[in-house]
């Protein structure tokens, strides 16, 4: 069941030049509902005149004891802006959880080879996915692209969950180029992808992934007005017609997009 | 306690506070956030005679107190709407009324008499006013005959309640409210967005796949409030009344320049629970100020 709740800021991380990490409880200590890898939040923005709409960001970690969910919101405009500008004890108003999630295998062999690549701030969903992987007994395999190192975020979480491989643009950690230029996708074989991050990237990874026959999932930002599907703005073309990103998605199945027309 | 009942001709609604077509889905979206039976009414996705896939994206930009859309009227039809979703929604225990679009007048009449039958549906919205697609939409609303031509048609099939969405692309939005009333109409709802544009300045590209689209929310208030103000002293029939409401302080601002009912739109996108919330100011600001019924308030400006 869908919420609207006013959430206490239990702390406020800056983690490089644009992105922070936001530790979020419900105000009045009521269970979160449970959340699920790939869901999402709108945050309301409150104070800032050009800013009319909520903001969706991505649940990247979900801690049922403590009651807590983690957000890490990038400083890309006004309105997420104020989001990151939000101080220890401050109340933001959440509607969640909104959006499907990914699939984790049922019935799969664990040993069953799990890659998990993430772009920029778009490693966030790859976290908790993996955090939700390893939990099931997977060994999740974690491939994090960025600029330069200081794109590179919350590694030691990363590194706690699974293989973590790098790759930046100017070559300060890890394999220089993009992520679909590391040797372990020529080198390694995989069962399962699932990807977040910019759109040319999740592309490509989609380009490789339709090519050796991959099963993979990817994890769309299209732009939104409601986030819980009344105003049909935030729609995809896929194989069955426009569906919206917020409900049908945000995460798709490779095989039902239509990027390879 | 205040009494909240009024009529649009013969709907009767539990109170004045409805939610708008395009911006609450079919009320299923909401039903996790509020009992959708409080509402005075639910006025559905826009519909069809045949299935819409909707305008590409980019569909959305946001602006200042406000935003565009140009979603295009996507809608499975209005057969898989009777077929599928009516039974789903038919027992919210509030008036369903779905709002009608096309893109000719046979397509309008079509839709409307395949609505007739349904128990549920007491009246429908005929939307003259959609800025964001190429044929029909828009163009019937904006002039004072083919407005007309389309209530007349419309009104010889469909003996429910019709009521008119008016665009406020017009000059004089009272001329069209008047041609809609000599042809029948029984109330008109206004108002539909007004037709806007955004451009990325850095792409140098428009930021809507249709270049233009629909400018709604609270920045449209004030323009609306007026066009409001204007027809409620050109027609006798009620009107209902929205554009940018937020608060209940909008709502009862709406009531008193003449609207007889509201409706919430896209505030609804940013506090699902906000007609509720609007619904019970209302109440309360009648009691304090003991006014007996919210009837009392139509069109009660002080000049």
């Amino acid at each position: 069941m869908k919420k609207m709740l006013d959430m206490i800021v239990r702390s406020n991380e800056q983690l490089n030049y644009h992105n922070y990490l936001l530790k979020v409880s419900p105000a009045d200590n009521s269970p979160l509902p449970v959340m699920k890898p790939g869901n999402f939040v709108q945050i309301e923005v409150k104070d800032s005149p050009n800013t009319f709409l909520r903001r969706p960001i991505s649940v990247n970690y979900f801690d049922k004891q403590k009651n807590e969910m983690w957000l890490l919101v990038q400083d890309i405009g006004e309105g997420t802006h104020h989001i990151c500008q939000s101080k220890e004890n401050d109340i933001l108003n959440i509607i969640l959880p909104l959006g499907n999630s990914f699939t984790v295998p049922i019935n799969a062999d664990e040993n069953c080879r799990l890659l998990l690549i993430g772009g920029g701030v778009g490693t966030a969903p790859m976290l908790y996915l993996g955090k939700v992987l390893q939990g099931q007994g997977f060994d999740p395999t974690f491939l994090l692209g960025g600029r330069s190192s200081q794109d590179l975020l919350q590694l030691d979480d990363f590194e706690r969950t699974g293989t973590v491989y790098y790759t930046t643009e100017d070559g300060s950690k890890g394999e220089k180029g993009f992520v679909t230029d590391h040797s372990i996708l020529q080198d390694q074989h995989f069962d399962y992808i699932y990807t977040c991050g910019p759109k040319p990237m999740m592309m490509a990874v989609a380009k490789y992934a339709h090519e050796k026959n991959i099963v993979c999932e990817v994890s769309l930002e299209n732009l939104m007005a409601c986030g819980f599907g009344a105003c049909l703005c935030c729609v995809e073309k896929t194989t069955k017609g426009n569906l919206c990103t917020c409900t049908d998605g945000p995460v798709f199945d490779i095989k039902d997009l239509l990027w390879h027309n | 306690m205040a009494q909240l009942n009024v009529k649009i001709s013969n709907l009767e609604l539990k109170n004045p506070v409805m939610t708008a077509s395009g911006t609450f889905g079919y009320g299923t979206e909401y039903a996790d956030f509020i009992d959708l039976e409080r509402l005075g009414g639910i006025f559905v996705k826009g519909t069809t005679l045949e299935p819409r896939e909707g305008n590409s994206y980019p569909r959305m930009a946001e602006t200042a107190s406000g935003m565009l859309n140009a979603v295009g009227l996507q809608n499975k039809g209005v057969g898989y709407f009777i077929d599928h979703i009516y039974p789903e929604i038919k027992d919210f225990g509030t008036p369903i009324i779905v709002n009608v679009s096309g893109s000719s007048i046979d397509d309008y009449v079509a839709c409307a008499e395949k609505l007739i039958d349904l128990e549920k549906v007491p009246a429908i919205e005929l939307n003259i006013s959609c800025p964001n697609v190429k044929e029909g939409g828009m163009a019937f609303g904006t002039s004072c005959k083919s407005a007309a031509s389309v209530v007349k048609a419309v009104r010889s099939v469909y003996p429910k309640t019709l009521i008119v969405k008016l665009s406020p692309n017009v000059t004089d939005i009272s001329e069209i409210a008047l041609a809609v009333e000599s042809e029948g109409a029984d109330s008109v709802s206004l108002v539909n967005t007004f037709l806007g544009m955004a451009i990325d300045a850095e792409k140098r590209s428009p930021k809507l796949s249709t270049i233009t689209g629909g400018l709604s929310g609270p920045c449209i208030k004030p323009i609306a409030l007026r066009m409001v103000w204007e027809v409620f002293h050109a027609v006798k029939i009620p009107i209902i009344g929205m554009g940018g409401i937020c608060n209940w302080q909008d709502a009862i601002e709406f009531i008193l320049a003449g609207a007889t009912a509201i409706e919430i739109g896209t505030y609804n996108f940013i506090n699902p629970t906000a007609s509720i919330k609007i619904l019970e100011g209302i109440e309360n600001y009648l009691d304090r100020h003991h006014i007996n019924s919210v009837t009392d308030l139509i069109g009660q400006l002080e000049v």
